[in-house]
């Protein structure tokens, strides 16, 4: 009741941006002023730093070509493809090397020090394999995004809670209902995770294997417009890529509901 | 033996991982002899075997590992110079953190790597296209880490020396540094593991510079034991060197 009587100052207006949000404006701004300036100064050549204006051009240039969706879908096909293969067998290898503690001792230190090699240099064991096609870049990204699932997927069923699984088996749960029913759904945070960390690697290991040798898809694009020094387009490109891959990131996180499992 | 002491054993699993991996080995030898695997697609592994000597003393691999070395090594000085300086000042300036570091972390998972091309512009076809290449990938997992050791130096350290008066710089270099030293490394070796992968990436891209390069001369060439065996080469120097950096993070780690 005390509190009743007591009289309070008025809260303080809220600023009209919050000095965050004006720090990040600031930084965006600086360095648009400053490209545009090194761009206009000579100091560095001009098709190397071309000027905003002609970069915004190319981008919606590059955006309302029928060309460039085409050789999107293409890398998409490519990426969604290695994304399934690599992703259902690093799914199927993290679970049987997270269920069985011989069998990861005896093979996960191999996958966990191949995981970090550079795996373009497998790239011309691919093309020998599968060809100068498209089957070498799904397996480029296939191979980059199988070990970080497989690693993810077997920490994450070694992180099960025990009393889940004596759960599921005192309801004498088959094999298929365990899998179903306990081990994914308790394993759903660092599987997406894997997933996310996989996507994330099929991307760069498809695109790579494109520029390297291919005639169609976003890596080719990008070569292509190095080749021609089209500066301008090259810088569109970049720009829709790293748009398009962080997205593609944050849908995977937002579908597998990454934040509402960070929440509870 | 029961089960589970087999697989607590460290004799075992270590036994049936190898074993395996020669059986496997194995295997693809007698496939490729008896027709099953086509010869000119998959090299004998003996053939693999017998052109490492070669791989080494003809493609003077001494040198190449020494260019990739200098090329890794100079883009790990830099990222560590860099990359702590930034991280500190992240910690330092408060509102700069809060407005940039979701920016640093997203340009850790973005594929920087594709922009090799707009590098070899700028830089053109030289080793500091890799040199670069190598410190863009590498330099944002040293920021992060920085930041999050120097903020998770515990309070009662701070205190001890504030009570010892210490002044700002004296606190930094006896108490918050040292504190976050460990930390600080584990981004150094991400960083580390990025450049590395980076450098023999695109080594190999542009056909320029040390390992990468001679993956990419062999399959040009069409030796194919060569390649396998370059490729097997830079998988062995990649495992030293995940291995040799484990081992100091290990060592520099605080006993709890």
């Amino acid at each position: 009741m005390a509190e009743a009587g007591r009289l309070s100052l008025p809260a303080a207006p809220a600023p009209w941006i919050d000095p965050v949000t004006l720090v990040r404006i600031g930084i965006i701004a600086g360095v648009l002023v400053f490209w545009e300036l090194i761009a206009r100064s000579g100091l560095l050549y001009r098709d190397v730093v071309p000027s905003l204006l002609a970069i915004g051009g190319a981008l919606v240039k590059l955006l309302s070509t029928s060309d460039f969706y085409w050789n999107l879908g293409v890398t998409a096909s490519e990426v969604g493809t290695a994304l399934l293969i690599g992703g259902v067998s690093g799914v199927v290898v993290g679970l049987l090397l997270g269920g069985s503690r011989l069998l990861s001792k005896a093979y996960e230190p191999y996958l966990y020090y191949l995981g970090p090699t550079p795996k373009i240099i497998f790239f011309p064991v691919m093309i020998m394999w599968f060809g100068v096609g498209p089957g070498s870049k799904v397996a480029m990204g296939a191979i980059s995004c199988f070990f970080p699932i497989a690693l993810s997927t077997a920490a994450g069923m070694r992180q099960i809670d025990k009393v889940l699984i004596r759960v599921g088996r005192s309801f004498r749960a088959n094999a298929w209902q365990m899998a179903t029913k306990i081990y994914l759904p308790a394993m759903r945070h660092p599987m997406i995770n894997g997933v996310r960390l996989g996507l994330g690697v099929a991307i760069i290991g498809t695109l790579l294997a494109e520029t390297k040798l291919s005639n169609r898809g976003i890596g080719f694009l990008i070569i292509q417009a190095y080749s021609l020094f089209d500066m301008p387009r090259m810088y569109a490109m970049l720009i829709v890529l790293f748009v398009v891959a962080i997205g593609a990131n944050a849908l995977v996180g937002r579908l597998g509901g990454l934040g509402a499992i960070r929440q509870s | 033996m029961t089960a589970a002491a087999i697989a607590r054993s460290r004799g075992v699993p270590l036994a049936l991982g190898f074993g395996t991996l020669v059986i496997a080995i194995l295997a693809v030898e007698v496939l490729i002899r008896i027709g099953a695997i086509n010869r000119f697609i998959v090299p004998l592994p003996s053939q693999v075997a017998l052109a490492f000597e070669r791989v080494i003393t003809e493609e003077d691999i001494g040198e190449r590992f020494r260019l990739t070395f200098l090329e890794a090594l100079t883009a790990g000085v830099m990222i560590t110079v860099v990359g702590v300086s930034l991280g500190i000042l992240l910690y330092r300036v408060n509102l700069l953190r809060q407005a940039t570091e979701t920016w640093v972390a997203a340009m850790a998972s973005a594929p920087t790597v594709l922009m090799y091309p707009l590098f070899l512009v700028i830089f053109g076809r030289s080793a500091w296209t890799i040199i670069m290449m190598g410190f863009v990938a590498g330099l944002p997992p040293v920021i992060l880490k920085t930041v999050e050791g120097l903020s998770g130096t515990r309070r009662v350290f701070i205190n001890v020396g504030r009570s010892l008066k210490l002044t700002g710089p004296q606190l930094f270099v006896k108490i918050l540094f040292p504190a976050a030293l460990p930390t600080i490394f584990v981004g150094v070796r991400l960083g580390l593991i990025f450049t590395l992968i980076n450098v023999v990436g695109v080594e190999f891209l542009i056909n320029f510079g040390g390992l990468g390069q001679l993956i990419n001369d062999l399959a040009e060439r069409y030796d194919l034991p060569g390649t396998y065996a370059a490729i097997c080469f830079v998988i062995l120097v990649s495992v030293c060197f995940f291995v040799l950096t484990e081992w100091v993070e290990r060592w520099l780690r605080p006993v709890d």
